[in-house]
């Protein structure tokens, strides 16, 4: 047996062994960065083609004229007071509607993180549907709820319609489901213990809420309302719908300058605005992402929730009043309305739907839309997949700066206005080998963009679970790095990756704005079907519109559904999907 | 300096050194596993012992130096092809699949037939004393158990290095000491190779046929048990095997002056400056009338005798000694207290 | 390790594309309009049988029409529709150094000096243009463009208000600001509706260039309101047609189009002997609707044809219960539906398209500061 003496001097090597050394050390690093970029390159050329390159096209013509870029016209139209008014709406509608989303749905993220009570999934999916529901559709439903004739009018003679409360009213609806998601979704996995060692240790129950439980939610509850701020920052549908003439946001006023007005120098000073506003944005909220995924000790979710008891039970009846009020009764509109016929309350309009399209190129047969709609949504879903599931691997690797602008950056399709795109993809996907202005993949692709960042959101928190260690334990089993994917991560990380397919699916199903505004082969989905029976009079157009908006809510919550299925389930020590 | 590389050195790692910033984990690390040798690393937290299993088993890319299995340099060859094993601190067992599954997971990867397969699940789950649990979720099983499957799961592929990392780390006492007996029987029966790495020296001299104690990322020493026990290298490598008569000496003929006074040292020891080890069984209490007089301080009862805590006059270091359950001093009692050169090791000045 | 991974991300790729092509058969054979590859990318040696129509999202056309220009002419025609016609005028000419079809249609009145200017299309001369009357032929001197439909902007009234409450409706725009029609008019914003816009134009052309801001002023005094589209206007807020009475709209007045009434009551049984809708016929502007060949088309020839069989006996007699519009043919008959319960709109207002242009921008401010302040 060879016995070592102590060495305490190191030892001193042949220089050139120190060169080969060194050489290798650093061709292991570089294999890393090499895979990492690798990684990146299809969600980065994906982004390039699809998004920078048609927006900056499009900002371009606005600012470069006579072969001179026109900067001035930043501070012309900056300096224009119509403008300035805008942009003062834009951002204080965006923040109240952000206060008054937190204050509504604070306390239905604590009921459905840690109050157990029947129906809990089915609620949890049906509160969903607004936030993927076409604003065309939902607005006039919410008409119902707020204007003439509506409840609060008929109930208590309030009228709030074309005030700004509709708005913000409206924003509390589309969003509540962002903040039950994201906060509730931390909340159910905090350690209820946490909160009783503080007990123990002598503080009351609002003290141990305060300096722990609040302290630890800060990070969820500043990335929801920085979420909910970007989706009521760009808010079109909702401000075009409920705001009335008077009320502008910046995301209308792009849309008016584009679309209507044909004046791009304006509306690419004013896309500018919105993306330093949005980067702004997005930069806040990756870094209280960063803030929330540091160090808390997370348990299971399903082992923390409990019956109500005591006081619990009024805020359970409180949260599903205000649920029922806020959501429910918007969405069961829309249903009455597509069931009120001529004849009294019955199909009527779903039958006629299926004898529209036979002879005219100008409606098709719903079964036909809602082909079209799975069809395209399910393309967009594998796209949004396969860029998204190759940025959140890129991502999830020791990120650098470069790499956490790379995630900003991919959020920034949402806060982008949907007139920007759509033009952009005009000018720019025209000529081979990218002409692809005629194609179906067109809308797909668009709709990607918007899905995109979603798949990211739900899969980066799960991978970056994912113990290093079990990654290792399974290479020195003899698992190549392809075999850990599809043994250990794939299985830990599949219910997140069909949760994010579930959302991009959802997403894609409703969006509407650029796939409005791209000229396309006519094979309509839901949304523009919807717009069109709404764009003409008729006895049955109306009803045929809420209808085949019955139809898509239906779809959506199904696939919503399908989606809470497949959430966590008693035990396992999986981690469980990222919300926003 | 360096030693002659053997022949049957199945691991050999020369000069591995790590880096994280500006530390080094691992400073020129020499080491070599013998073929069915049991090597134990021991070292306080933070030493580098598990940096070093890491570096070995290709999960930890090396900023200096090498590491040799059978003879090859193994620096190109990624962690799934290096045909070795590791047993991870808190098993990582695989969440998502039963015992049977992650048992079988390694033989899997290296494509043992199905029947060939599950023969070896069983044959693994018997060994480690867990008949017909392949059919259990890895949630149910209680920490003993966990550390079975992962032993098992660590030995299905064969691999002809094993590595544990605290491999009894999470466990109770009671638990520790039968397994490590089990695991050591266990070991010398299949021949295994193995390289473990421990915080704990009774672990390790319980496991070990050779114990290296590492500190700050280097080897403090290398020897059997016995050897280390007997000669500890240096006044770390004292401390962290729990002797706490260290103080510093100058030797001169068959004396040392201590702050204990003259302590009679072993023949043929070197004159000059040193530090010097008394272990307590060369610490005699006489009668109060000769020697050192001490107070003591406490009295720890250890099943076969008690451990006394000794203070001497003149803020001089404490003395630890052993004294037999029956006739044992009181604490507060004065003593009077020989040492015998026997028990009196000779450590390189610090 | 490399290599692996990049196997992976082939295969992830390899994925999307198969997935993409299947779709791609899928919406091909259920589309059923026949070839959809783009214009002339088939090469110039063959002769092109598709020709392109770039419309709005109102375009329609009943397919049996469609299969009988394929009959007559050999051509397929693919239509491509992007947004309002707003929308859609702005992308023709966003790309019409890359036009996306050969034809474009339904670039109205409102529209068509940006669409001359920006030299949108190449001047043809339809064939059956003499059926067409002189005064829509805006552009008859170059005839880069050709007048295919026009429509009417008119306010329309809820029949069943004015009889219960026994008032007589409006018939002109000075009756509008009467005040027994207090409180009861919706109309749209100028800004974001091209109803909206052509009320405005109507009432400028009626009053003059100075006089209809005093106009307005009376009308908001009146109790105007306006809202953002005809969708929000006609279908929640006027109490008259089939949709607003299921969202309980309060506003009997409402600016909408002369066909509004027919297509209230198109399908419904047994018929009717009136229409719940009625038209203020001396309120209403002319809308005219044109198509052009567009400069740089690939399949010019086809261009032509389609923009002939646009102006032909079919297509323009086919047309009105497509997009509810008039006929610009002098000799197309108007379905029954029309002629029953439709209004004859005699001497509607007008105005020079260039005119529009150069005022639209001006007026559009100034109405706001008026109405919406």
């Amino acid at each position: 047996m060879v016995v070592d003496r102590p060495q305490v001097t190191p030892q001193v090597t042949d220089a050139t062994d120190v060169t080969v050394v060194r050489r290798r050390a650093a061709a292991v690093r570089r294999r890393g960065i090499v895979v990492r970029l690798g990684l990146m390159a299809v969600p980065a050329a994906f982004f390039c083609v699809f998004f920078a390159y048609p927006v900056a096209a499009i900002v371009g013509r606005g600012l470069h004229e006579g072969g001179h870029w026109r900067f001035g016209r930043i501070g012309d139209v900056l300096g224009d007071a119509g403008i300035r008014h805008v942009l003062w709406f834009t951002c204080w509608q965006a923040a109240a509607s952000t206060a008054l989303t937190l204050a509504v749905a604070l306390p239905g993220a604590y009921v459905f993180a840690r109050l157990d009570f029947p129906g809990k999934r089915l609620l949890r999916a049906v509160v969903t549907v607004p936030f993927v529901l076409p604003t065309v559709v939902a607005g006039s439903a919410f008409l119902a709820l707020l204007g003439r004739g509506g409840f609060t009018d008929s109930l208590w003679g309030v009228r709030l319609d074309t005030s700004v409360w509709a708005i913000l009213i409206a924003h509390v609806f589309f969003n509540y489901a962002v903040v039950v998601r994201t906060v509730g979704g931390l909340w159910a996995q905090l350690d209820p213990r946490q909160e009783e060692a503080a007990r123990m240790l002598g503080a009351s129950r609002p003290a141990a809420w305060r300096q722990i439980t609040l302290p630890a939610l800060g990070p969820a509850v500043a990335a929801a309302a920085l979420m909910v701020f970007l989706f009521t920052f760009t808010s079109f549908g909702v401000v075009q719908i409920l705001g009335g003439p008077t009320y502008s946001t910046l995301e209308v006023e792009i849309y008016r300058q584009t679309a209507q007005l044909l004046d791009l120098p304006t509306a690419a000073v004013l896309t500018l605005v919105q993306f330093a506003a949005v980067g702004a944005i997005l930069a806040v909220h990756a870094w209280t992402v960063r803030r929330r995924e540091s160090t808390l000790r997370l348990v299971d979710a399903g082992t923390t929730a409990h019956r109500p008891r005591g006081g619990e039970r009024a805020l359970l009846g409180g949260v599903l009043a205000v649920i029922a009020l806020l959501i429910l009764l918007p969405l069961g509109v829309l249903v009455a309305r597509s069931l009120d016929g001529p004849d009294g309350y019955g199909f009527t309009f779903y039958r006629s739907l299926n004898s529209l399209g036979t002879s005219s190129t100008f409606v098709v047969a719903p079964l036909e839309t809602v082909g079209n709609s799975l069809r395209y949504a399910a393309v967009a879903t594998v796209i949004a997949l396969a860029v998204g599931g190759l940025a959140a691997a890129a991502l999830v690797r020791r990120a650098g700066r470069l790499v956490r602008g790379f995630d900003a950056l991919l959020m920034l399709p949402l806060g982008t206005s949907a007139v920007t795109v759509g033009f952009g993809f005009l000018i720019t996907l025209d000529k081979p080998p990218l002409d692809l202005r005629s194609s179906w993949i067109l809308v797909p692709l668009a709709q990607a963009l918007v899905g995109v960042p979603f798949v990211v959101r739900v899969m980066l928190p799960v991978l970056r679970a994912v113990d290093d260690r079990l990654r290792e334990a399974a290479a020195v089993l003899g698992a190549s790095p392809l075999r850990v994917w599809r043994e250990i991560e794939l299985p830990l990380v599949g219910r997140a990756l069909a949760v994010a397919a579930g959302f991009a699916f959802a997403v894609s199903l409703g969006e509407f704005g650029a796939t409005v505004f791209i000229a396309r082969p006519d094979s309509p989905t839901l949304p523009v079907a919807v717009a069109r029976l709404l764009g003409r009079a008729g006895p049955d157009t109306y009803g045929q519109a809420m209808a085949l908006s019955t139809i898509l809510m239906l779809v959506c919550a199904a696939s919503l559904l399908v989606l809470e299925n497949l959430r966590p389930r008693a035990k396992g020590a999986d981690p469980s999907p990222g919300e926003f | 300096m360096t030693s002659p590389l053997s022949k049957r050195a199945l691991l050999r790692v020369e000069d591995a050194t790590v880096r994280f910033g500006p530390r080094a984990a691992l400073d020129a690390v020499t080491l070599e596993v013998a073929a069915h040798e049991t090597v134990c690393v021991l070292g306080p937290s933070g030493s580098g012992k598990s940096t070093l299993l890491r570096a070995v088993a290709g999960l930890q890319p090396l900023d200096g130096g090498r590491v040799l299995l059978d003879g090859a340099d193994q620096g190109a060859v990624p962690a799934h092809r290096r045909g070795v094993g590791l047993m991870f601190q808190d098993h990582q067992l695989f969440p998502q699949r039963d015992v049977g599954g992650n048992v079988a997971f390694g033989p899997r990867m290296h494509k043992v037939p199905r029947e060939r397969r599950e023969a070896r699940v069983r044959e693994l789950l018997d060994l480690v004393g867990l008949p017909g649990a392949a059919g259990r979720a890895v949630g149910t099983l209680s920490g003993g158990e966990q550390q079975r499957v992962a032993l098992a799961r660590a030995l299905a592929p064969e691999p002809r290095l094993l590595m544990l990392d605290e491999p009894l780390g999470q466990l109770d006492r009671s638990l520790r000491e039968r397994l490590v007996v089990e695991l050591r029987e266990l070991f010398g029966r299949l021949g295994t190779t193995v390289l473990a790495v421990t915080h704990d020296q009774g672990e390790a001299f319980a496991l070990a046929d050779r114990v290296v104690v590492m500190r700050d990322g280097r080897i403090a020493q290398t020897g059997t048990p016995l050897d280390v026990w007997q000669r500890p290298a240096s006044a770390f490598v004292a401390r962290f095997l729990g002797f706490e008569n260290v103080a510093d000496a100058v030797v001169a003929g068959a004396y040392a002056d201590t702050p204990w006074g003259k302590v009679p040292v072993p023949t043929g020891s070197p004159s000059g400056p040193c530090q010097i080890l008394v272990r307590p069984a060369g610490v005699r209490l006489t009668d109060a009338s000769s020697g050192l007089r001490c107070t003591v301080l406490a009295r720890t009862f250890r099943g076969s005798h008690l451990a006394l805590t000794l203070a001497p006059p003149d803020a001089a270091p404490r003395i630890d000694a052993a004294a037999p359950l029956r006739g044992a001093p009181e604490v507060g009692a004065e003593v009077a207290v020989t040492f015998t050169p026997d028990e009196v090791v000779l450590l390189p000045a610090e | 390790m490399n290599t692996i991974r990049r196997r992976a991300v082939g295969a992830l790729v390899l994925a999307t594309v198969g997935a993409t092509v299947l779709a791609a058969c899928g919406s091909d054979s259920s589309g059923g309009s026949g070839d959809t590859s783009s214009p002339g990318t088939g090469g110039s040696a063959k002769k092109s049988t598709t020709v392109t129509l770039v419309s709005h999202d109102s375009f329609a056309a009943s397919d049996a029409v469609l299969k009988e220009f394929t009959k007559e002419t050999g051509y397929t025609v693919k239509v491509l529709r992007g947004g309002d016609a707003g929308a859609a005028v702005n992308q023709a000419i966003l790309t019409k150094d890359h036009p996306q079809g050969d034809v474009f249609f339904g670039v109205d009145n409102t529209l068509l000096s940006r669409a001359l200017d920006n030299g949108l299309f190449t001047p043809y001369t339809a064939k059956d243009l003499g059926q067409v009357p002189a005064d829509v032929q805006l552009d008859a001197a170059e005839h880069r463009v050709t007048p295919i439909d026009s429509g009417d902007v008119c306010v329309n009234y809820d029949r069943a208000y004015f009889t219960t409450h026994k008032l007589t409706p409006p018939t002109t725009f000075a009756d509008l600001v009467k005040p027994q029609y207090k409180n009861l008019l919706v109309t749209e914003n100028v800004a974001t509706s091209s109803p909206g816009l052509a009320f405005l134009l109507g009432s400028a052309a009626s009053y003059g260039d100075d006089q209809w801001q005093a106009y307005w002023k009376q009308l908001k005094s009146n109790g105007v309101e306006v809202v953002d589209s005809w969708e929000q206007a006609y279908n929640e807020r006027f109490s008259g047609s089939a949709a607003g009475k299921k969202a309980k709209g309060d506003k009997p007045l409402v600016v909408s189009y002369a066909s509004s009434p027919p297509a209230e009551v198109v399908g419904v049984t047994p018929a009717p002997a009136q229409s719940p809708v009625g038209v203020a016929t001396g309120t209403c502007f002319r809308q005219i609707e044109f198509a052009g060949l567009l400069h740089g088309a690939k399949n010019t020839a086809g261009g032509q044809a389609l923009i002939d069989f646009m102006l032909s006996k079919a297509f323009q007699e086919d047309m009105p219960l497509n997009m509810y519009v008039d006929p610009v043919r002098k000799d197309a008959a108007e379905p029954e539906v029309f002629t029953k319960y439709g209004a004859k709109i005699t001497d509607p207002e007008s105005m020079a398209p260039d005119k529009i242009a150069a005022k639209r921008d001006e007026w559009a401010k100034s109405w706001s500061s008026i109405v919406l302040k």
